[in-house]
């Protein structure tokens, strides 16, 4: 009898957590593509995205500026050093490049790593290079959690972060969290709306044929809602990613990603 | 430009096998302008060619129809170990390849 009570409770917890678990997990954004964008995805090969993944390994290896070092040089087999990094991004950098530990998105760490250590000039946003090598390194955390830090020097970023996902902006008059907190799952125009987690970012997207950051994606929402962009780079859009990782905290790292 | 090829590690003589190719090119249309207002000048990969040994056994003709970053597949028949070689232009006259070893046995 007493089992019985045991079996009843456990039976009754095991009903009611869905309820609550529902709400909350983060979903990628794999799973409001079509059947066909996410076969693509998941195709090894065929996956777009990994052309990008395979010039940033030949990238890795290439001595660059004045220094005349590779990545590789450095951080070696990027199989064990960028294990996990990607997923720890955007982060407040404790070695102090550039000085000041502010909080630096992967993109702009690479380009630090490359300005102090290679003595070269930093890639433009959105150039191949830079795509391919923050494909590259993101591709070694794939299957891993997304894990940040909003401690210390992050917490400031990481508020600012929050308060511009529920800022009303534009001419819509629209806040990030109004599509992708309140509506998600929901159509808007012919495409589902996702829950805007950045898991498969940088991703291969179909309309934009070519692999675009996190970044170029969060400047088309601007540009969606009619509101201004804010700069590549920004504290701004660098906050938002910060914020928009910890919401995503314990999903999969899935880069390269495709989307329509 | 990279640029993947994939055939099986090893095939038995006789078996159909499956090539495939990723190439990354923007495929350029000649349609698109750039953030000036300027027209991007059409650049578009004409043509892909693939042999097998000596012989040719794939040949397409590209146009501005396909999307960025060509996939492209196509089945051979596994007769010899030899290498499957393929080579495309584009309308700049830049040429590309890629090549992969079939072991058959």
């Amino acid at each position: 009898m007493k089992h019985h009570c045991e079996y009843s409770l456990f039976a009754l917890v095991c009903l009611a957590l869905p309820v609550f678990a529902q709400a909350n997990p983060p979903q990628s954004g794999r799973d409001f593509q079509g059947k066909e964008t996410r076969a693509l995805e998941a195709d090894e090969f065929a996956n777009p995205g990994m052309l990008w993944v395979e010039q940033g390994a030949k990238l890795w290896r290439e001595a660059r500026g004045a220094a005349g070092k590779s990545c590789a040089d450095c951080h070696g087999d990027a199989k064990q050093s960028m294990r996990g990094v990607a997923a720890s991004y955007p982060k407040a950098d404790a070695n102090g490049i550039p000085p000041g530990r502010r909080v630096l998105s992967l993109d702009q760490r690479i380009n630090a790593c490359v300005e102090s250590r290679q003595a070269a000039r930093a890639f433009a946003w959105e150039s191949r290079e830079l795509l391919s090598l923050s494909a590259f390194i993101s591709h070694q955390s794939k299957g891993l959690p997304i894990k940040v830090d909003i401690t210390g020097s992050a917490a400031a970023a990481y508020a600012r972060g929050k308060a511009l996902y529920f800022q009303r902006i534009g001419q819509m008059n629209l806040a990030c969290t109004h599509c992708h907190d309140q509506n998600w799952g929901k159509t808007l125009l012919a495409e589902p709306v996702s829950q805007g987690q950045p898991d498969g970012w940088p991703a291969y997207r179909l309309e934009w044929q070519t692999l675009g950051s996190l970044q170029r994606r969060l400047r088309a929402c601007f540009f969606g809602v009619r509101a201004e962009q804010p700069a590549f780079g920004s504290d701004d859009l660098v906050a938002l990613e910060l914020y928009l990782a910890k919401r995503a905290e314990g999903l999969p790292i899935a880069a390269p990603g495709v989307r329509r | 430009m990279t640029a993947r090829l994939r055939v099986p590690d090893t095939a038995r003589p006789g078996d159909i096998v499956e090539v495939r190719l990723l190439i990354q090119h923007d495929m350029e249309t000649g349609f698109r302008r750039d953030m000036q207002g300027r027209a991007v000048p059409m650049n578009v990969i004409t043509e892909v060619r693939a042999r097998y040994g000596e012989s040719e056994v794939f040949r397409a003709e590209l146009g501005s129809g396909v999307s960025a970053n060509p996939y492209l597949a196509f089945p051979v028949r596994a007769l010899k170990t030899g290498e499957i070689r393929i080579e495309w232009v584009d309308s700049a006259g830049v040429r590309g390849g890629v090549s992969a070893v079939l072991n058959v046995a």
